[in-house]
């Protein structure tokens, strides 16, 4: 069924190439791809109730007598339906959205070729077709990244994206190559029966997190998100964001968790710090960027951070033989993978929106959205208090849940995991409270206040496709989030056939109660209907009781009259304080204020300088050397056909030399 | 754990007294505080007098303000009135209590903030602008503070059901630890900054260099001003009274066995907690001076390393 689907992304693609230039191509694509993206995620549900047997698939195509093999598990299913989730919605908001592009022919035909890698990605059953579809997913959305080509910077963003991809991919073929083993069985199927040295595991492990965390993005890999993902149109963005980084996860829980079976407590414990670590560094890039699509790519840093974290914690507790520990941090992070899949493309979707409506990428020249887009302003702000983990949406549920594993991790048997967990339990609640400054900021500056610019000023509400696409969604973080004992019941298969020895389901769809009613519960739905029928209940009061009497009147402007928009706090200000505690030591940030002398006319500047450590500590000094090296070797390319020759000659020799000493 | 009609009444209770107690403990803080600087001081009927007066001013609405300040009030004391329906301040197991545990009452509570940081944003002026932005901060800081506070006192429970870990610390089988110590004074810390106090923030400053929360509601009036002082109020009960069923959880009954004089045995033991309270919280705030803006991160920082320091010294220390 899902290989049907991606056979129909395929023929829409094939069929947008043709007919990219007409009008009503947009509609039949993305109509199409919305249409096929839900029949998949039909049949992925279907697999996930228990109701369609999955099933392995072998095709006569791709290497020569091994054939493509696609299978459907419970993993591949859950990701599935994210896949094709993501599809839908996107798609839907895309009829409205893609009626603005400029060049469709630069957008249309890549999107569903992109639909059908990240598809093709999750059936692959063995190793040849898995980076095939890896690279045609990479290559497609490198595509879509330089639909803008011509935008300042986009160029630069398009390099560095294929540069870590290709890398990526490089770093995956390694350790699938290791996975095969020497008698190159490809198939998932055989490399999970494969006997490895502890090297080897640690090898691959490494070559996996290098090659599926460079796609997720986490740090020190992410430095291509901020640049790429909001290069790419705001309904690219969201799959992006919200989609293919979660397909780099499924590749690295189908290798380590799947493939691997576990690793060893210290790799686990490289898995939290480097997840810690994202989440911390993500969230307080996001803080420091004022583009709103580049806040919403560094806080997808963040997330994806907490997902690892999740991860990590759930190899620390099965190589500590905690089964049904290691089931719920599990659970928590495939949790936290579907929420951030739901509320970052509803967050990307509202940018989307927003900078359509304001012509401004800038949080500095919005202001008063509120106003102007009623119905935006609202999907946003629910998208904004759910990424935030404030109770009772989604985001919270799944932390809640993580926080609990981390809890349990006294009971691990090696002190170096005992000791550094709360340390990590640390930077998760760290990012969360950034995360909610960060959300106050980017939702406050752009929503909230006055207009900072005419544009904002004029802005206007965008049509019924995003609209509903986007008010689906929210209505979906809050469901998740009221009802996060559904999600977790579809989760369960999963986590079951991956962690032999998990619990068995709770059945509670109202409260969550993950080890015992002593140790914690939450209930999602209580939680929202006190809130609903306290506030209820103190407006009714104060209606009773209070004066009702209102008067409009101008506000107040502490005596200085002719108070300018540009006087409120802007995105850079309201996080100066944030900015000066951490930022400079972490981001080295940098505040430079030019006064021009008494009688200069120019206006006084203030800069802020940022470097983001990753970049300058790794990739930087990685260019400079490259580059060095390159300029070496430049004057190999200018002699004769002579010294050409003879280079020939001395090579073969040096490998003559070094097959007669290895054997 | 049975939910009855007497569970029922006792939470009922419970909710109707955090809400009208509020307010006294207010006063009475700024009783003690007039009468320590030799003054006399209001009567501590005071906040409630000022909230019935606010209830019946008209409200000044700027001409910009949209939908969200306008149900800001309510949803701020909403959350903050559910976070401290959860917590057990005279009786434990109250049929409320398994909505939510430690972590549920802190996010409600971060919740609030969140919903009051954009209130202050509303407008469009600078005065909610620097409240919110500072407000931003000192959240940043404090929650992770407080989550390190609740780590550990979960690792020693055992637990974060807030029911559940009032009784265990109330049992003999604790016995005193540093930990404990460590985290008493982080939560005191964070409690400080939370509800914006001395040395954090002033709450009866009008001076704009050194406002936190009193920038972010400047623009409120009428009705409004009392759901959020009501809050703010709320708030502060919030904490003592946390700080008393987790450190001082003498006297709590079961509601789920125990009979009507132990119920109101344990409202006795919770007022006098709060008194005790207040008095320490107005000794400390007239002997201390507010500290710049900027120095609240070296503070709060002090506070979440106490709070690792705590959760760390867990694993190498034992209880006497």
């Amino acid at each position: 069924m899902s290989l049907v689907c991606c056979a129909i992304f395929l023929v829409l693609s094939a069929c947008a190439v043709v007919f990219a230039g007409q009008a009503w191509a947009r509609v039949i694509v993305y109509g199409g791809c919305a249409l096929t993206g839900f029949a998949g995620l039909l049949s992925a549900l279907s697999y996930l109730a228990g109701t369609t047997p999955g099933g392995e698939w072998i095709f006569p195509l791709g290497l020569p007598w091994i054939g493509a093999h696609f299978a459907v598990d419970s993993l591949s299913a859950f990701f599935l339906a994210i896949v094709n989730g993501g599809a839908v919605l996107a798609s839907l908001y895309a009829i409205g959205y893609g009626r603005h592009e400029s060049a469709p022919w630069r957008v249309l035909p890549f999107y569903p070729a992109f639909l059908a890698g990240m598809t093709l990605v999750v059936l692959a059953a063995d190793a040849f077709t898995f980076l095939l579809s890896w690279e045609f997913m990479s290559l497609a959305s490198w595509a879509l990244v330089m639909a803008y080509h011509r935008v300042r910077d986009n160029a630069q963003a398009g390099y560095v994206y294929i540069v870590m991809a290709s890398f990526g991919t490089f770093a995956l073929l390694l350790a699938f190559g290791m996975l095969a083993g020497p008698d190159g069985s490809y198939a998932f199927s055989s490399m999970r029966e494969g006997i490895r040295a502890p090297w080897q595991d640690a090898m691959i492990l490494l070559f996996v997190l290098l090659g599926a965390g460079s796609k997720a993005g986490l740090v020190p890999l992410h430095v291509w998100l901020p640049l790429a993902h909001p290069a790419a149109p705001s309904h690219v963005s969201a799959l992006m964001s919200g989609v293919m980084t979660k397909v780099a996860v499924y590749a690295f829980v189908r290798v380590v968790f799947d493939l691997l079976g576990g690793t060893g407590w210290e790799a686990a414990l490289v898995i939290l710090v480097l997840g810690g670590a994202s989440a911390v560094l993500g969230v307080l890039q996001a803080l420091m960027h004022t583009d709103i699509k580049k806040i919403l790519a560094c806080s997808t840093v963040e997330n994806i951070g907490i997902v690892f974290i999740g991860l990590g914690l759930s190899l620390a507790f099965q190589s500590g033989h905690m089964p049904a520990m290691a089931a719920l941090a599990l659970s928590a992070a495939l949790f936290h993978v579907f929420n951030h899949a739901l509320f970052k493309s509803l967050l990307f979707f509202g940018a989307g929106a927003v900078v359509h409506a304001t012509g401004a990428r800038d949080l500095d020249k919005m202001g008063g959205l509120i106003h102007r887009m009623p119905v935006t302003a609202v999907c946003l702000l629910i998208g904004c208090a759910a990424i935030s983990s404030l109770p009772p949406l989604n985001g919270f549920a799944s932390e809640w849940v993580l926080l609990q594993a981390i809890l349990q991790s006294p009971a691990l048997p090696e002190w170096g995991l005992k000791v550094s967990i709360p340390a990590v339990g640390c930077l998760l609640a760290l990012s969360a409270a950034l995360a909610g400054a960060c959300f106050v900021r980017l939702f406050g500056v752009a929503f909230l206040g006055r207009p900072r610019t005419p544009q904002a000023a004029q802005a206007h509400e965008v049509d019924r496709f995003s609209l509903g696409a986007m008010a689906f969604l929210a209505l979906a973080c809050i469901l998740a989030g009221v009802m996060p004992g559904l999600i977790l019941e579809g989760i369960h298969g999963t986590v079951q056939d991956l962690i032999a020895g998990g619990p068995a389901p709770q059945g509670r769809w109202l409260s969550l109660v993950p080890v015992s009613e002593d140790r914690s519960t939450y209930s999602g739905v209580l939680v929202f209907v006190f809130v609903l029928v306290a506030s209820g209940v103190t407006a009714l009061l104060a209606r009773r009781v209070a004066s009702s009497a209102l008067r409009r009147g101008p506000a107040w402007d502490c005596g200085f009259p002719g108070n300018s928009p540009l006087f409120q706090y802007g995105a850079g200000s309201f996080v100066q304080p944030i900015r000066r505690v951490f930022g400079a030591r972490i981001l080295h940030a940098r505040e430079s204020v030019e006064m021009p002398d008494p009688g200069d006319l120019r206006p006084a500047s203030f800069r802020v300088d940022l470097r983001d450590p990753a970049w300058e500590g790794i990739f930087l000094p990685i260019s400079r050397g490259v580059r060095g090296v390159a300029e070496r070797c430049n004057i190999a390319q200018f002699l004769t056909i002579r010294k050409y020759l003879g280079l020939v000659f001395v090579f073969l020799v040096f490998l003559l030399g070094v097959l007669a000493l290895w054997t | 754990m049975d939910v009855t009609l007497g569970t029922i009444t006792l939470q009922a209770i419970q909710s109707a007294a955090v809400l009208g107690l509020a307010p006294l403990l207010v006063g009475f803080v700024r009783k003690i505080k007039a009468q320590i600087l030799r003054r006399q001081g209001a009567s501590v009927f005071q906040p409630w007098r000022d909230l019935v007066r606010l209830l019946r001013k008209e409200v000044v609405l700027a001409e910009n303000a949209s939908w969200l300040f306008r149900a800001a009030p309510y949803l701020i004391l909403a959350l903050t009135w559910v976070s401290a329906s959860l917590i057990p301040v005279f009786a434990t197991n109250l049929p409320f209590s398994g909505a939510g545990d430690l972590i549920v009452i802190v996010a409600l509570l971060a919740s609030a903030r969140f919903v009051l940081t954009l209130a202050g944003m509303d407008i469009g002026t600078s005065f909610g602008g620097i409240g919110s932005s500072r407000e931003a901060m000192i959240g940043a800081m404090a929650e992770p503070a407080m989550m390190m506070v609740i780590f550990t006192l979960a690792l020693i429970a055992g637990s974060t059901q807030i029911s559940h870990m009032a009784e265990i610390m109330a049992s003999s089988q604790i016995g005193l630890r540093v930990s404990i110590g460590l985290a008493l004074v982080a939560l005191m810390m964070v409690a400080l900054a939370e509800n914006a106090r001395i040395p954090v923030d002033n709450p009866s400053t009008h001076l704009e260099l050194t406002m936190v929360h009193e920038a972010m509601v400047l623009e409120y009036s009428g009705r409004h001003l009392a759901m959020i002082e009501l809050a703010a109020a709320l708030k502060l009960l919030l904490y003592v009274s946390l700080i008393s069923c987790l450190f001082t959880p003498w006297g709590l009954a079961d509601a789920q066995t125990e009979g009507w004089m132990a119920f109101l045995a344990g409202g006795m033991f919770w007022i006098v907690k709060l008194l005790g309270a207040g008095v320490a919280l107005a000794v400390f705030e007239t002997s201390i001076a507010k500290m710049r803006v900027f120095r609240v991160p070296d503070f709060l920082g002090a506070a979440l390393m106490l709070g690792l320091l705590a959760t760390l010294l867990l694993f190498v220390s034992r209880g006497l």
